[in-house]
């Protein structure tokens, strides 16, 4: 560096640096931080656990330490009949969210009601954990936060699980590492966009709607319908089943992926599935030496399929 | 090459790591490019080669993408750097050996890191999908030798000044440390949320425009003075350039998020920046274009110009895009459509591609002292790539205001897809000839390598006329 000109450059271009990453990481990060969590953000959260990407609880991402999301007409404890409630059951090890594991990130409001009302610090992710949303009021304003339930209830995972029963039970956790993984987002966005979606994909999200989401998977590149809100536009399963068998039974032009491998090998009365098979015969039907397509197999309720299919109708 | 890895620095002949280099991307082009046009034939007729986990849309298109960005953009930049740094320094290359490891390393952690990737283990963020112990590989043996060997051999320097290219080369990887270590925060501490959104297209922004464009820039900032011997226009122009890009092109990372819900103030800001990326996008592209002053016959004659130049041209619709399609006045239109894919590959394959050939094209020449095998095939190269592209860019961008125009009027969605299918074929069949040109250009290379008319003592390639 023989010119004095290449330090005063190199200082320069340090200054110019910094105060870049200065504008761009430190003060929207910093404003980001501070906005409460909705309540659409503690349900997602609740749902999708820890992290729906890689990470150590799950590398290949199978959907593998999830919670469920459970809706109970029953008292789990005393087995009275209650109103409608859904509940968030991580089974012991399962991690938690990182708005229990961090409060902060929930925002003034949400934080300290699910400190002191919601008991969100006495849960132990080795033991386990039931949690239900609740709203409250928080310097004069309504507040959802997060009840730890297994904290002031007694409501025990295992129990709760019980009590709701397979067909209450939603998987939408581990489906939305099925969706991350399959690359639906490549296609599909989960963000209406502000100007022009509110018609026909409905209510674009709001800030505070993504605290403790990971990843939070927008999509860069729409080829498809924003998905946000698909589950209230078509709540069929049966539909949602045959779309992800082969979309070209239920719409002939769709460009989407067969994603009938999710099914795994067997259907759900332990019957194997031949893909090869089915394919061969659904070409007869597209070349009209059949009069229908082949059968779709029912799927096992454990199946990869079962995930993902509960994650899209829980898109409300 | 293999053998250079155990041998001392001095037996190694200068410019090994270059060509290892050089030859390692045009192997990547062609596997990248193949599995694009493969993902393209599969966004045109799903229903074939259907039933697999492996080897659908969602588990491809990202492999797709990593592999030209990781193995052919950067690996031919690492090539570029490796012989035209020392040559602006009138030095040697500090080390061929590291060079030559971090090549080896580059190679081995790219296929790792496409394996997991391509295997269903993905951080499910945009241009940042490798998890994140890949991040962590990347940074550390590719990005960080790679590096080492840049600045040592600007300080190792026989030259008084330092040439415009070597600033950016310098800067550039100096950066591209930054960002991949900042981009991927969100996945070594398990950042969430909207920072999350954020950080992921900070990141992506940033290694688009901090590392692809400005590298390839200043490889053109070399090979148009290099070859057609005219100085270059103004150095004056070049500071301009580097310092806009600094200042401007590390700011406006939410215009990829404009119809997100963050902060306002943050959107506008970036809208604001990214108009005023127009001020080095306009500095370069004239000082080049004034530099070619009186020597515009080469733009024909001369292959390496040929490339370069086609590069600088496709450089101009790029920013004018760009610097455009980011304001809220456009964006709402077009973003998410197929114009922001036709925009990524004007950016990546036409612009960043073109340049980077021509540096390939020139460096092996060199470093091999041989004269290119084949100017036909070059130049069947040439237009199997450049009119590949224009198709590509063409459909993808019709196909992109047909979707824009489905917003505004809320056609049902498949009336939409409908209407986009034969655009996906000709983009299937442009990114075909790129492909089938790239088998060719390895074909010519290899051969150049072998049987190219050796290059007198003293000469410089493009000086030799052609014998055949
Ligand atoms: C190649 C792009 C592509 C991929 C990848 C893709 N889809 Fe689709 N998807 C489409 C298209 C196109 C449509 C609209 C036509 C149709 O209904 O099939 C669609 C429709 C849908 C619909 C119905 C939307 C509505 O508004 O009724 C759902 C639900 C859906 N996809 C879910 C998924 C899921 C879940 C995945 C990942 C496992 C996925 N898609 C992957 C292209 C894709
Ligand atoms: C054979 C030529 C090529 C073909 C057929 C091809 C095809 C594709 C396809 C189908 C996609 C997915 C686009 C979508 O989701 O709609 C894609 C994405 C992408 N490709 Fe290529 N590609 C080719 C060459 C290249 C080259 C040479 C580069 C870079 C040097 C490149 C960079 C990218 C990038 C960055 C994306 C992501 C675009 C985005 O996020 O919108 N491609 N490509």
């Amino acid at each position: 560096m023989a010119f004095r000109e290449y330090n005063v450059g190199s200082i320069c271009f340090g200054i110019a640096l910094a105060g870049s990453m200065m504008i761009t990481i430190f003060f929207p990060t910093g404003d980001i931080s501070n906005i409460p969590a909705t309540e659409i953000s503690l349900d997602k959260q609740l749902t999708y656990g820890y992290e729906s990407g890689f990470n150590y609880w799950d590398p290949f991402l199978n959907g593998k330490n999830k919670p469920l999301k459970v809706t109970l007409t029953k008292d789990p404890v005393t087995g009275q009949p209650m109103d409608k409630t859904v509940a968030y059951v991580f089974k012991p090890g399962v991690k938690f969210p990182n708005g229990i594991y961090k409060p902060r990130i929930l925002g003034h409001g949400p934080k300290e009601l699910s400190e002191r009302l919601g008991r969100i610090s006495a849960a132990d992710d080795s033991k386990g954990a039931v949690f239900v949303i609740k709203h409250g009021t928080y310097k004069g304003k309504e507040t959802p936060y997060i009840e730890n339930v297994t904290a002031t209830k007694g409501w025990q995972p295992e129990k709760v699980l019980a009590t709701a029963g397979d067909a209450n039970t939603s998987y939408a956790g581990a489906g939305k590492t099925m969706f991350i993984r399959e690359g639906c987002w490549w296609c599909h966005t989960l963000l209406p966009e502000e100007t022009q979606d509110w018609q026909t994909f409905g209510r674009p999200p709001m800030t505070g709607d993504f605290n403790g989401e990971s990843p939070t998977a927008f999509g860069s590149d729409r080829k498809a319908p924003d998905l946000l809100h698909v589950g209230s536009r078509n709540s069929s399963r049966e539909w949602m089943m045959l779309h992800f068998f082969n979309p070209r039974l239920v719409q002939p032009h769709s460009i989407m992926p067969r994603y009938n491998y999710l099914w795994g090998k067997t259907d759900a009365h332990g019957n194997p599935i031949d893909l090869a098979k089915w394919s061969k015969e659904y070409q007869e039907f597209y070349e009209g030496k059949r009069i229908y397509p082949p059968e779709v197999p029912d799927y096992r309720p454990d199946s990869e399929i079962r995930y993902l299919i509960d994650f899209v109708l829980n898109l409300k | 090459m293999i053998k250079y890895l155990f041998a001392k620095e001095e037996d190694i002949p200068q410019g090994s790591a270059a060509i290892f280099f050089a030859f390692s991307s045009i192997v990547w082009f062609i596997v990248g490019t193949g599995l694009g046009s493969f993902n393209a034939a599969k966004l045109a007729f799903p229903d074939w080669f259907t039933n697999s986990y492996m080897f659908q849309f969602g588990h491809m298109r990202q492999v797709h993408v990593m592999t030209v960005i990781f193995g052919w953009i950067a690996m031919a930049f690492a090539a570029s750097m490796m012989y035209i740094t020392p040559a602006l320094g009138n030095t040697k290359l500090w080390s061929e050996k590291l060079g030559v490891w971090n090549c080896l390393l580059w190679n081995v952690g790219l296929a790792l890191g496409l394996a997991t990737l391509w295997s269903g283990m993905t951080s499910g963020r945009e241009y940042s999908d490798f998890i994140w112990p890949i991040d962590l590989y990347i940074a550390a043996f590719i990005a960080v030798p790679w590096s080492l060997n840049v600045w040592a051999t600007i300080v190792n320097r026989r030259t008084q000044g330092i040439y415009t290219t070597n600033w950016f080369f310098a800067a550039c990887v100096f950066m591209t440390i930054i960002v991949f270590l900042i981009g991927n925060l969100p996945e070594f501490f398990h950042l969430t949320g909207l920072n999350e959104g954020y950080m992921t297209w900070w990141f992506a922004h940033n290694i688009l425009g901090l590392l692809i464009t400005p590298v390839a820039a200043a490889i053109t900032y070399y090979m148009i003075p290099k070859i057609t011997g005219n100085p270059l226009y103004s150095h004056r122009v070049g500071h301009l350039h580097f310092w806009s890009i600094v200042v401007f092109y590390s700011t406006p990372a939410a215009h990829h998020l404009m119809s997100s819900p963050l902060p306002e103030w943050l959107k506008s800001f970036a809208s604001v920046e990214g108009v005023l990326i127009l001020v080095p996008a306009i500095a370069y592209v004239c000082n080049i274009l004034l530099t070619m002053q009186g020597k515009w016959t080469m733009f024909v004659e001369n292959v390496e110009i040929k490339f370069t130049m086609t590069g600088v041209f496709l450089a101009i619709p790029l920013n004018m895009q760009g610097g455009f399609h980011q304001t809220r006045a456009i964006n709402w239109y077009i973003h998410g459509t197929g114009w922001i894919v036709a925009h990524a590959h004007l950016a990546l394959l036409g612009f960043s591609t073109f340049a980077e050939a021509a540096a390939v094209y020139y460096g092996i020449q060199v470093l091999l002292r041989r004269k290119l095998y084949s100017l036909s095939l070059a130049n069947f190269h040439f237009w199997m790539l450049l009119i590949g592209f224009s198709l590509y860019w063409t459909s993808m961008t019709i196909a992109g205001l047909i979707q824009g125009a489905g917003k505004v009027y809320e056609v049902p969605y498949i009336d939409v897809v409908i209407a986009e299918h034969p655009y996906m074929i000709v983009r299937w069949l442009g990114g075909t000839m790129v492909f089938l040109g790239n088998i060719v250009w390895l074909y010519n290379m290899y051969m150049t390598a072998r049987a190219g008319e050796v290059v007198p003592e003293g000469r410089l390639p493009h000086e030799v006329a052609y014998q055949r």
